[in-house]
């Protein structure tokens, strides 16, 4: 029927016959039910899809799944569950850096890509860095104070 | 004794679920033989359809079913209706024509609903759609509202032909006219508030089921208020007893007013399951958010206040046209009136005050309530004047205010409203001192030291909140009631579960609600859980919108916590062997007075469950009340804002540097949520003044700003960290003294950043700034000041 895709997603072998016009995210959400990616605007703007491709935060709307062939991809559930959050997830509980909750998978994906990136970030990078993910509800002002106690966190 | 919960910044109970990607917003539900619907939508304004071909659609690989106008119209299904009836100056009703879930005839403005593809798969579907031939007699286009009115406009609707829904006043006409007459000082504006475009990040989307052997119907649809949508769907439009559809709205991903109404989509999809006896899920991609999502704002307004030599206002006078759009949404109509003209008095004592609107239907979306809805645009009528009124008379912005606050409560106000409190000098005041005016001046020179121009702005606001008494918006053409309920559920150990008509679209209510029922009882906040947006667990509800949940919903809980209390005091009561008059309830223990003994709150949730030794020959077993709460007014949350912005006059950049918020929303629940919903507000009043606009193409009426590439959503380095301060007056008419604080940013932001950015150019002789002010406009106005200056 489809095109054959094997790719490992949060640690686990998955395979799938899809039809080659399926985007990563609609694999992510409709195949394997992985529905913590959103998908807010389908032209790379709200960064909602972020998850990682071979630890790299990418915006999964905005690929064919069939680019994943062989990847590594990890989404906001395999990051951390509600009892066992990680660092960045907590730093967002508790500053306040999420209402809705729409774009906060997204968020923190692409928030452990800037760390990645700039382990000891200041407000200003934060800022710049978000470019790439809106949020309607928080006026990012939580969001930003959020990374920057994520990012310390996780070194600890 | 336990820690205090209420005013407390307790951490989310729901954060858990939304960062882990455990929350179910509507998208994520999956049943079992789900279809896919993708509609086919108008790419014209303004067509007649002259014939719809949907043979080789039909005939298309997956598809169920492809339906059109006149299938609904056939099947009797009737129009989407308007909640709110305004009367015509003349006392004639509105113009109401008919707004079908499906054209009909004509299309009337782009992105209008044409086609229905129900297909296996979504791809199908849309693979379908392109195959419906649809004969399109492309018509002449009325877009914007100040054309509407113009002779030999195009005629949107039969039933209007000058293109008018209603002309509505309110206010002494002649009591200004005199003002005016022997005014000192008139200062005039005219504006345009723009049109604006939600974008709650969550698109909409509905999954409508249909159960043949119960002839019942389930619909998870992105909804603030689920039992308004079952009203108007099942009553108003497909004739069903409202038993007979359940509406779910689980997470929903931000509403900002554009998810209270009932739309085309979930309607004839609900429809369509029953003819295709299969579930059917839609999900809007952005471009058909941006096309058919309810619109906001889009007033034009000429507005003048008339001022004595002291600087004391002594009347206003405004005449404003709003854009309904190509039909009335649900609450359109109330929007540019009733929460709009009502708010004119502002924090002040102006004596006399007159407003007319003119609203008209054009070839755009619909436009309804978009945060703050009416308030933003009055606030910024209001506001706009006071500053440049204050530059005129050379009197100080802070000075001018003062000269004109309310001071003493309850005040009556010409437009209606009766203000029970507010201290409006405190929150200017505080945020003066926050903001650091006195200060100002010395960074405006160090500004202009690098060739960059500062402003200062103020905003002094007033909004009306927990829509609303009843028997007022009755009598002023609500079509629907405006209370709340809340029913507690005691489970037999202790624990407790609350259901509430209100909904959330992020503003944490399942811990705002619980740290209320928990400070009430006594109990641990982990043994309350919130339940909202299921028409079939909560017994009734009017929703979420206009900053009402706490006022009204959590009243509501209130109401039947109070219930749960005095059952409680009569169980404890025959338990302890007292009277009932000897029970005091304290910190979730209740106690014969000036005794050792006592119940705890379990004990007697357990004995009303497990009734061995109970009054049973007079009190009912189980412990479960429920309450409907009706308020008793409108609350009056207000405060000040203070925008500091500086501009680059050689590109026309402006960039906020400091924005300060003082607010009064009454007694506070959550601080740390309230602060957030704050910030949230203030980046929609930041975006509305700087950098979002819709923009239609005035000839062709196509959508020119229909993805996130076009319109300017505020991103993280568009925006300061903020200054919030709270100050608390509480509300005389509710028992929590709550007034509201989900709009109040999106109220008070776009005229204190309009009135700064109009300071720093004060300079050239500019005195208004169309918003959004975008470098392109704010270097204009600066070239065209300065060309004015050497011409002169």
């Amino acid at each position: 029927m489809g095109t054959h895709l094997s790719l490992t997603v949060n640690g686990r072998a998955v395979s799938a016959d899809i039809d080659p016009r399926t985007l990563l995210a609609q694999l992510l959400r409709e195949h394997l039910r992985l529905t913590g990616t959103h998908v807010g605007c389908d032209t790379g703007q709200c960064g909602a899809c972020t998850v990682h491709l071979n630890g790299r935060a990418v915006k999964s709307c905005n690929l064919l799944a069939l680019q994943a062939q062989g990847a590594s991809v990890t989404t906001i559930e395999g990051i951390g569950e509600p009892a066992r959050l990680h660092p960045m997830q907590e730093a967002f509980r508790e500053h306040h850096g999420l209402q809705c909750g729409f774009c906060t998978p997204g968020m923190v994906m692409n928030a452990l890509e800037l760390v990645r990136r700039h382990p000891n970030p200041s407000e200003d990078t934060v800022r710049a860095e978000l470019e790439g993910n809106l949020c309607r509800c928080t006026g990012y002002h939580n969001i930003v104070k959020a990374i920057v106690a994520g990012a310390a966190a996780m070194k600890r | 004794m336990n820690a205090p919960i209420v005013g407390q910044p307790i951490r989310r109970k729901e954060d858990a679920r939304f960062l882990t990607g455990d929350s179910t917003f509507t998208d994520d539900v999956n049943v079992h033989g789900q279809t896919h619907a993708c509609f086919l939508r108008s790419p014209h304004a303004h067509a007649r359809i002259r014939g719809i071909d949907r043979t080789r659609a039909a005939a298309s690989p997956g598809v169920l079913a492809v339906f059109t106008g006149e299938d609904l119209a056939e099947a009797k299904v009737n129009g989407l209706p308007c909640g709110w009836l305004i009367t015509d100056v003349d006392g004639q009703p509105m113009k109401e024509p008919p707004h079908p879930a499906l054209a009909l005839g004509k299309v009337r403005y782009v992105g209008d609903h044409v086609a229905l593809v129900i297909a296996e798969t979504l791809n199908q579907a849309k693979d379908a759609a392109e195959l419906i031939e649809v004969d399109y007699e492309v018509l002449p286009a009325v877009v914007k509202a100040g054309d509407a009115r113009k002779p030999g406009a195009p005629v949107v609707h039969e039933a209007a032909p000058d293109n008018t829904c209603f002309v509505w006043t309110i206010g002494d006409r002649t009591a200004v006219e005199r003002a005016f007459s022997g005014a000192h000082h008139v200062t005039k504006l005219e504006f345009v508030n723009n049109r604006l475009i939600p974008n709650a990040i969550e698109p909409r989307a509905a999954l409508a089921q249909y159960a043949p052997g119960e002839d019942a119907y389930t619909l998870h649809v992105t909804s603030q208020n689920p039992h308004v949508e079952r009203l108007l769907m099942a009553a108003f439009v497909l004739g069903l007893p409202e038993h007979k559809l359940r509406v779910i709205a689980p997470d929903v991903g931000g509403g900002f007013g554009s998810k209270i109404y009932l739309y085309a989509e979930e309607t004839a999809i609900t429809w369509a399951s029953k003819r295709v006896r299969r579930p059917i899920k839609w999900t809007a991609e952005r471009t058909e958010s941006f096309l058919s999502d309810a619109h906001g704002r889009d007033h034009v307004t000429r507005a003048e206040l008339a001022l004595d030599r002291n600087g004391k206002f002594l009347a206003l006078r405004v005449a404003t046209t709003a854009n309904m759009g190509a039909y009335l949404s649900t609450f359109a109509s109330c929007i540019p009136t009733i929460l709009y003209a009502t708010l004119l008095a502002g924090q002040y004592t102006t004596p006399a005050i007159h407003c007319e609107v003119t609203a008209v239907f054009t070839n755009t979306a619909p436009v309804d309530a978009y945060r703050g809805a009416g308030r933003p645009e009055a606030t910024y009528v209001v506001e706009r004047l006071v500053d440049t009124a204050a530059r005129e008379l050379g009197i100080d912005r802070a000075e001018i205010r003062r000269r004109n606050f309310i001071t003493e409560f309850p005040y009556q106000t010409p437009v209606a409203l009766n203000y029970d409190t507010g201290n409006y000098e405190a929150t200017l005041a505080e945020a003066i001192r926050l903001a650091d005016v006195a200060g100002f001046e010395t960074r405006r020179k160090e500004a202009e030291r690098r060739g960059m121009l500062r402003g200062l702005g103020y905003s002094t606001y007033i909004e009306a909140c927990g829509i609303a008494p009843s028997n007022i918006a009755g009598a002023l053409g609500a079509r629907a009631g405006l209370f709340e309920s809340g029913e507690v559920r005691v489970h037999p150990t202790g624990s407790v579960t609350v259901f509430t008509g209100s909904h959330a679209q992020g503003q944490g209510h399942e811990t705002t609600f619980a740290q209320i029922v928990a400070g009430r009882l006594g109990i641990p906040i982990e043994n309350v859980d919130i339940v909202h947006g299921d028409t079939g667990r909560i017994l009734f509800g009017m929703g979420t919108y206009g900053s009402r949940s706490i006022a009204v919903g959590g009243t509501a809980i209130v109401k039947a916590l109070d219930k749960v209390i005095a059952k409680g005091r009569k169980i404890a009561a025959h338990l302890l062997k007292a009277q009932d008059s000897e029970i005091d309830f304290v910190n979730g223990e209740f106690w014969v007075k000036g005794t050792d003994r006592c119940k705890t709150f379990a004990e007697v949730a357990l004995a009303a469950y497990v009734p061995h030794n109970y009054p049973l020959e007079t009190l009912e077993p189980g412990l479960n009340e429920s309450a409907f709460y009706d308020p008793a007014n409108f609350t009056f949350p207000a405060g000040s804002h203070i925008c500091e912005v500086e501009l680059d006059p050689a590109t026309g950049t402006t960039r906020i540097v400091n924005f300060t918020a003082v607010d009064d929303f009454g007694k506070v629940i959550n601080p740390m949520i309230v602060e957030g919903q704050v910030h949230g507000g203030l980046a929609q009043g930041i975006g509305q003044a700087l950098l979002e606009g819709c923009a239609y193409d005035p000839q062709s009426g196509q959508l020119l700003t229909a993805t996130l590439m076009d319109y300017a959503l505020p991103r993280a380095d568009d925006l300061p960290a903020f200054k919030v301060g709270l100050k608390e007056t509480a509300c005389t008419h509710n028992p929590l003294g709550v007034k509201g604080c989900g709009e109040a940013g999106a109220i008070g932001a776009p005229a204190a950043v309009i009135n700064a950015v109009i300071d720093a150019l004060a300079q050239f002789g500019v005195r208004d700034v169309e918003m959004p002010a975008t470098p392109e406009r704010v270097w204009r106005a600066i070239l065209g000041a300065r060309t004015a200056k050497k011409a002169a």
